[in-house]
């Protein structure tokens, strides 16, 4: 602490007084205008995106499917439904396995394997996605010999994990040690303690973990272009090629049709409003449980 | 207390209690789904790396080491080299850094330090919003708003101002790398902003009442002592930053302008190696040249994870160099 100040100080010496008034003031309304600076392309997104995508978006546009270019009308049904059935298989995948690796790592985070799961959840949580979306390509899609629903929500599962799991570990280290012990006290088998005293008292934090999570994979276009890979007709089947969100987004953008422009942004709406809100309802969870944690 | 809970929990599971008590309890089979489990995500880490080894075989037996410092891309010629991709990868991702290091580093300071809560709270909710926002939707944003109502005409002053300097050489594209570096720079914005502000709050206020009865303005007291007792933390958070703009695709994709272009030029049209997988992946017809672009991916797997341990070393030993009673 002294070393720190003690440096500082023959610099302060040395500057005139005035010119370090300037300075702070001019540094500190820097920092407001780096703020201001932030928020200005969240703000404008939101709004051209709501602006541009209500134009066309009617009941029937979640409904239909999509259109050939030039025919009025048509919607994102094939790419509603594509996008539930990978998001549902991803978080199936993801859910269990996560839960039950933070209830390993919160128990035993020394162990080789505490530490290496560690290791490899930041590993995971920095892959790129699209590097997900090879490996899905390589492991189901390559033996296979078709893109499928399947190999989409393979890769948004391991995308998802790391979000999972650093919540639900985060969580589980909040949980008093007393109750832990008092349950084993009771003469209450380990995985009893962790079934009906751990994830309850965490439920909330497991439950903000998993709507981060899919809010986050729910918008991943990169993965899908060589699993998922897109379909223009309904299809509900995992083991077939289904259009998602974002992958039609992405499609209709670089497109050279005015028409699928103005579809991708009626689509970007609903994308965005779907990701923005359970984010936004992940957030408020933890704010009340945080809440309810300091009555305590 | 917490003695005798151990005690109890080690002897529960000892090697003295017979196996069939263990299974009875179900404690034992507790242990190996959770272990398991554990298992499962360390392993997939591993397999993703053996995949990407074993499915690019044909490439790297063909180029060897060659491939990373070739800038041929040919796919009739059947001749493969990353470096052009290697390169618009870190010209794309520096530049990003350079924008948004000293914003996201301010937007900290302000939110953790100048702003009343009633405004700070507010403010950072929306900031970290913007990491909530799809890649695509920055993508689409960025292709048909942001390029011809901002980056394009910035292009344009840059390249009439500076372009003598091959960095701002003519003639300007919309789409090209410096609107990715710009797209990315607001994208990674909210990571380095919100970990700096929770390592800057961190801070014990100690240090901010000693600085400031020292003599100090608030200003210095933020740059001389706030930030160099933060360092490692805001270190991190700046190379979780540069992670996300390494690997990021799609947004990338949709700016760049995918374009197999050398010149040094900001304002061309480049190509990173994510959005060249992104974009070729579908073309790449025969095995050579699947495989080229999956060990592109390799190369992306390996950067990412050496990052990841740079990061590491670095905060370590940040952490380890700051005196221990700075750290309080």
């Amino acid at each position: 602490m002294n070393a720190v100040i003690a440096r500082a100080q023959p610099r302060l010496r040395a500057r005139s007084y005035r010119r370090r008034k300037i300075t702070n003031g001019v540094m500190l309304f820097l920092t407001g205008v780096a703020t201001i600076l932030a928020i200005i392309p969240l703000v404008w997104i939101i709004v051209y995106v709501a602006q541009e995508g209500i134009r066309f978006l009617t009941p029937s546009f979640f409904t239909e499917l999509p259109t050939p270019v030039g025919v009025p009308g048509g919607g994102i049904a094939n790419a509603l439904v594509g996008s539930a059935i990978t998001v549902g298989i991803g978080a199936l995948i993801a859910i269990p396995v996560s839960i039950i690796a933070a209830l390993y790592v919160s128990d035993n985070p020394n162990t080789p394997l505490g530490v290496g799961l560690r290791f490899a959840t930041d590993v995971l949580a920095g892959i790129p996605s699209i590097v997900m979306g090879l490996f899905a390509y390589t492991v189901i899609v390559l033996p296979q010999k078709h893109f499928s629903a399947l190999s989409g929500g393979f890769a948004l599962a391991i995308i998802m994990t790391p979000i999972v799991l650093r919540t639900t570990e985060e969580m589980l280290k909040l949980v008093p040690r007393n109750w832990r012990e008092g349950s084993l006290a009771l003469g209450a088998p380990e995985w009893k303690t962790a079934v009906q005293v751990l994830l309850p008292a965490t439920l909330s934090g497991v439950v903000t973990g998993i709507m981060l999570g899919i809010s986050r994979v729910a918008g991943e276009a990169a993965p899908m272009i060589f699993t998922a890979f897109g379909n223009p007709f309904y299809s509900t089947d995992a083991n077939q090629p289904v259009a998602t969100l974002p992958h039609t987004i992405f499609v209709y953008a670089i497109s050279p049709y005015k028409d699928l422009h103005d579809k991708a942004w009626t689509t970007a709406l609903v994308l965005i409003a779907l990701a923005l809100g359970l984010n936004i309802a992940a957030r408020g969870i933890t704010r009340w449980r945080t809440r309810k944690l300091g009555l305590r | 207390m917490a003695a005798i809970a151990r005690s109890k929990r080690t002897s529960g599971s000892s090697h003295s209690t017979p196996l069939t008590r263990r299974l009875a309890h179900g404690d034992l089979i507790f242990r190996v789904l959770t272990m398991l489990a554990a298992l499962i995500i360390f392993l997939t880490m591993v397999a993703i790396g053996l995949e990407l080894w074993q499915t690019s075989a044909l490439s790297r037996a063909k180029f060897g080491l060659e491939f990373l410092v070739s800038t041929n891309w040919d796919p009739v010629a059947q001749d493969f080299g990353a470096l052009t991709f290697l390169y618009g990868t870190l010209q794309t991702s520096a530049l990003a850094l350079l924008f948004a290091v000293p914003v996201g580093i301010g937007i900290a300071i302000f939110l953790a330090e100048l702003a009343p809560s009633w405004l700070s709270e507010p403010l950072g909710f929306l900031v970290e919003l913007l990491a909530a926002v799809p890649s695509v939707i920055f993508g689409l944003w960025g292709l048909f708003v942001f390029i011809p109502t901002v980056v394009k005409p910035a292009g344009q002053a840059l390249n009439s101002a500076l372009g003598f300097i091959p960095l701002f050489e003519g003639p300007v594209f919309g789409p090209s790398r410096l609107a990715a570096s710009v797209i990315l720079a607001i994208m990674i914005l909210p990571t380095i902003s919100a970990v700096s502000r929770d390592v800057l709050r961190a801070i014990p206020n100690a240090q901010r009442e000693a600085s400031l009865a020292l003599g100090s303005t608030r200003w210095e007291m933020i740059s001389q002592v706030l930030i160099p007792y933060g360092l490692s933390g805001i270190l991190g958070a700046v190379i979780l930053g540069l992670g996300r703009a390494l690997g990021e695709t799609i947004a990338v994709t949709m700016v760049i302008g995918n374009n197999l272009d050398l010149s040094a030029s900001l304002l061309h049209p480049g190509y990173t190696m994510a959005s060249l997988i992104a974009n070729e992946f579908a073309e790449a017809t025969y095995d050579l040249y699947l495989q080229a672009l999956i060990e592109i991916g390799l190369v992306l797997f390996v950067v990412s994870l050496l990052l990841n341990l740079i990061a590491r070393f670095l905060v370590y030993r940040v952490a380890r160099k700051t005196p221990t009673e700075a750290r309080v």
